[in-house]
């Protein structure tokens, strides 16, 4: 493969999509799957067959679209948007393409929802095909990597990230140049690249949306990435709670080795890279690096003291970088239109966007890319569309159960990762929970308390013990048979795991219960001074359902 | 250090046997392809009984507790075989404050059983999962392997009685 002969195929893929004087794009995300989309992409294809349309309309499953909760979604090529469509409707779209959309399926574009988000990692979402390589290279897809194997050396390609200004969106927000150049310098003979795709957050899908929705750019960042530190091999650590990523995946890695992109002697050059898929297997603290790589070893996933790093002492005991999805599916489009063009995009220390999976009570659930220093207020109320059912806004979760969850004072703050941090949350993953009057906070910091509970892998004491002692504490809250040594012995814990904790999951998981004495304290007085619950949450719940 | 080692013979005739011998052979029969192994195995026979760590200890030249402690460190396998029809409830945080509690507590009175557990005619297992990543379409449950979104627990009821009726 030559950037010439990739050139080429562009050419002809771009060439047989022009042949087409319609197009309908079905999403076939895994949110809209579960909503029946495959048939109705079936129904189209169907259709489609029975009108004599093949040389004239292409139906396309696609990746998301953003609004999850409005699926099965289908766009066409004029620009019309439907949601809720059923295979019964594909007669009625296709006889709409050459006049007015179908009024009543049509889901408008023209709302904030749309209008504000700003695509980098999402830009083919909903538009490419992700079981078919030649449309990702045919939205110049895998061009970077062909730039920088012909026209640049590896500490360019680090410089170029460096000056971008990303940072991990993992979520604890390590400058994504400084690791990588950590590991470019690290001394050993085999270098290993890992793509963390264990999204263990509950609540938080993007990874596996980028994923299913453009595999090959997540491909297309580790092949970079590679070059640049000197790797040859990497791994894909991936949920397999994700069977359709999973598949996506294998098929975006099969046909780049058909192509020559990925295996041995890359476009001609030296340079060699082989990637694998690991499974995960349902561990919440394998999204810990140090875990990951025990974990992608073959081993219970247990963390490990660092230093050593796993830049200088990683998997099997090499060099080793780990960066996590949405990173990887930032690094094309840095090195396509330059490190200076991302810095200019966010904030001073947070550069570029974010995807935030917007969920919980609000109106437009879905997947939305936003860039940094966007308020929370914008998110919540403008893209997300406020609260349903006439109710008010009580607090925003982010980052899962290593987050916190931000009263209504917050909203005007910019969401990037420094803010974040002051007002007791992170950035995070990206998992964006807006919570009404309906939920109670004690209960919520119960929730994740017994989440990082369960999740604890038992090595260090702080971790194993205390969570158990703080999820017990909360039970009792919630039962309203607490009293207040209680809760004083609730914020020592908090204190001790913070700072004892071995790794990121203890060390964190306080934070909601933090967040949540900090911001809501009268509803832990009601518990315990009161004995009631101020959402009428606590001890009802078995009532509710018999 | 090379010894000598002959691969032992699997368990039984079974042919998905052949299946768990090419995951561990395309991972060069190396330790490390440990967790791959038995994810091949929870795929082709549905859970991991002692007979098949055993294998697969021996095969990748592991103890059996290392085998057995992966098997149990991680919650997606199983040492139990699910019953005829499973329900897997989400109980991630978006679908948590949108009603995931109900939906199980639903379950349980129901079919008085918790979650992680099968019905006494092997029926129905219920189980919790950490996150389905389908939180736009909360709260979800997967029937057999399909994810329902906005579930309520009239829903859930619906779809117990048609699994005993058709069955029974």
């Amino acid at each position: 493969m030559t950037p010439e002969e990739l050139e080429q195929i562009a050419e002809e893929e771009r060439g047989t999509q022009a042949q087409f004087l319609h197009r309908v794009n079905v999403c076939l995300a895994a949110g809209c799957i579960s909503c029946q989309s495959q048939s109705v992409k079936d129904a189209f294809d169907k259709e489609i067959a029975n009108r004599g349309w093949q040389r004239k309309c292409q139906s396309k499953g696609v990746g998301c679209m953003g609004l999850c909760a409005e699926g099965p979604l289908v766009s066409t090529a004029q620009g019309a948007l439907y949601q809720h469509v059923t295979a019964a409707d594909a007669g009625e779209i296709l006889d709409a393409l050459d006049s007015e959309p179908v009024s009543r399926l049509v889901c408008r574009t023209d709302v904030p929802f749309f209008q504000r988000q700003k695509k980098i990692v999402l830009e083919n979402s909903g538009l490419v095909d992700p079981e078919r390589i030649e449309e990702y290279v045919g939205s110049s897809g895998y061009g970077a990597l062909m730039r920088v194997l012909t026209e640049m050396t590896p500490p360019e390609v680090v410089q170029e990230v460096v000056k971008s200004g990303l940072r991990g969106r993992g979520g604890a927000g390590y400058p994504t140049g400084l690791k990588w150049s950590t590991v470019a310098k690290a001394a050993g003979q085999h270098k290993y690249i890992i793509c963390n795709a264990d999204e263990g957050d509950p609540g938080a899908f993007m990874d596996r949306s980028v994923l299913e929705s453009d595999p090959h750019r997540v491909l297309e960042g580790m092949l970079i990435a590679a070059f640049a530190v000197g790797a040859s091999e990497g791994y894909i650590y991936v949920r397999a709670e994700y069977p359709l990523a999973i598949k996506r995946l294998r098929t975006a890695i099969r046909q780049a080795e058909r192509l020559g992109l990925l295996g041995s002697s890359i476009c001609g050059t030296r340079f060699s890279f082989h990637v694998d898929l690991r499974l995960g297997a349902g561990a919440f603290v394998c999204g810990e690096e140090t875990a990951l790589i025990a974990s992608v070893e073959g081993k219970r996933g247990t963390p490990r003291p660092r230093p050593p790093y796993p830049a200088q002492q990683g998997l099997f005991g090499e060099p080793t970088l780990i960066n996590n999805v949405e990173t990887y599916a930032n690094i094309a489009p840095i090195i396509r239109h330059g490190g200076e063009w991302y810095s200019q995009i966010g904030t001073e220390k947070s550069k570029g966007t974010k995807v935030f999976a917007l969920a919980g009570r609000v109106l437009n659930t879905g997947l939305v890319e936003v860039p940094m220093g966007i308020s929370l207020r914008d998110i919540v109320f403008e893209i997300g569309g406020g609260i349903p059912e006439g109710r008010c806004f009580k607090a925003v979760q982010t980052g899962g159960p290593s987050g916190g969850c931000l009263p209504a004072e917050f909203l005007d703050m910019p969401v990037d990762y420094e803010s974040l941090a002051k007002a007791g949350s992170i950035m995070g993953s990206g998992g964006m929970i807006v919570m009404d009057e309906t939920s109670c906070m004690v209960d919520v910091a119960k929730y994740f308390m017994d989440f990082c509970m369960t999740e604890s892998c038992g090595k260090c004491v702080p971790c194993r013990v205390g969570t158990y002692q703080m999820n017990e504490l909360l039970a009792r809250i919630t039962e309203r048979t607490a009293t207040p040594p209680d809760l004083a012995m609730l914020e020592e814990l908090c204190d001790l795991l913070r700072n004892t904790s071995l790794c990121g999951l203890g060390q964190s998981a306080p934070n909601p219960v933090m967040s949540t004495l900090r911001y809501f304290a009268d509803e832990y007085k009601a518990h315990v001074e009161e004995k009631r619950c101020p959402a009428g949450v606590c001890g009802n719940q078995a009532e509710e359902a018999s | 250090m090379t010894t000598d080692f002959s691969k032992p013979t699997p368990p039984s005739a079974d042919k998905r046997w052949r299946l768990v011998d090419a995951t561990m052979r395309r991972l060069g029969n190396h330790s490390r392809g440990l967790i791959e192994t038995l994810h091949t195995v929870q795929e082709t026979f549905g859970y991991l009984d002692e007979e098949a760590l055993r294998y697969v200890a021996i095969s990748l030249r592991v103890p059996l507790s290392r085998a057995y402690g992966v098997a149990t460190f991680y919650h997606f396998f199983t040492l139990k075989p699910a019953g005829e029809h499973t329900c897997v409830v989400c109980m991630g945080t978006a679908c948590y404050i949108k009603g995931a509690p109900q939906l199980l507590s639903a379950l349980q009175h129901d079919l008085e059983i918790k979650p992680g557990e099968t019905t006494a005619d092997g029926k129905v297992s219920v189980l919790t999962a950490r996150c389905l990543g389908s939180c736009g379409l909360a709260p979800a449950v997967v029937y057999d392997h399909d994810v329902a979104g906005k579930v309520s627990p009239t829903d859930l009821r619906e779809r117990l009685k048609k699994w005993t009726r058709n069955d029974s």
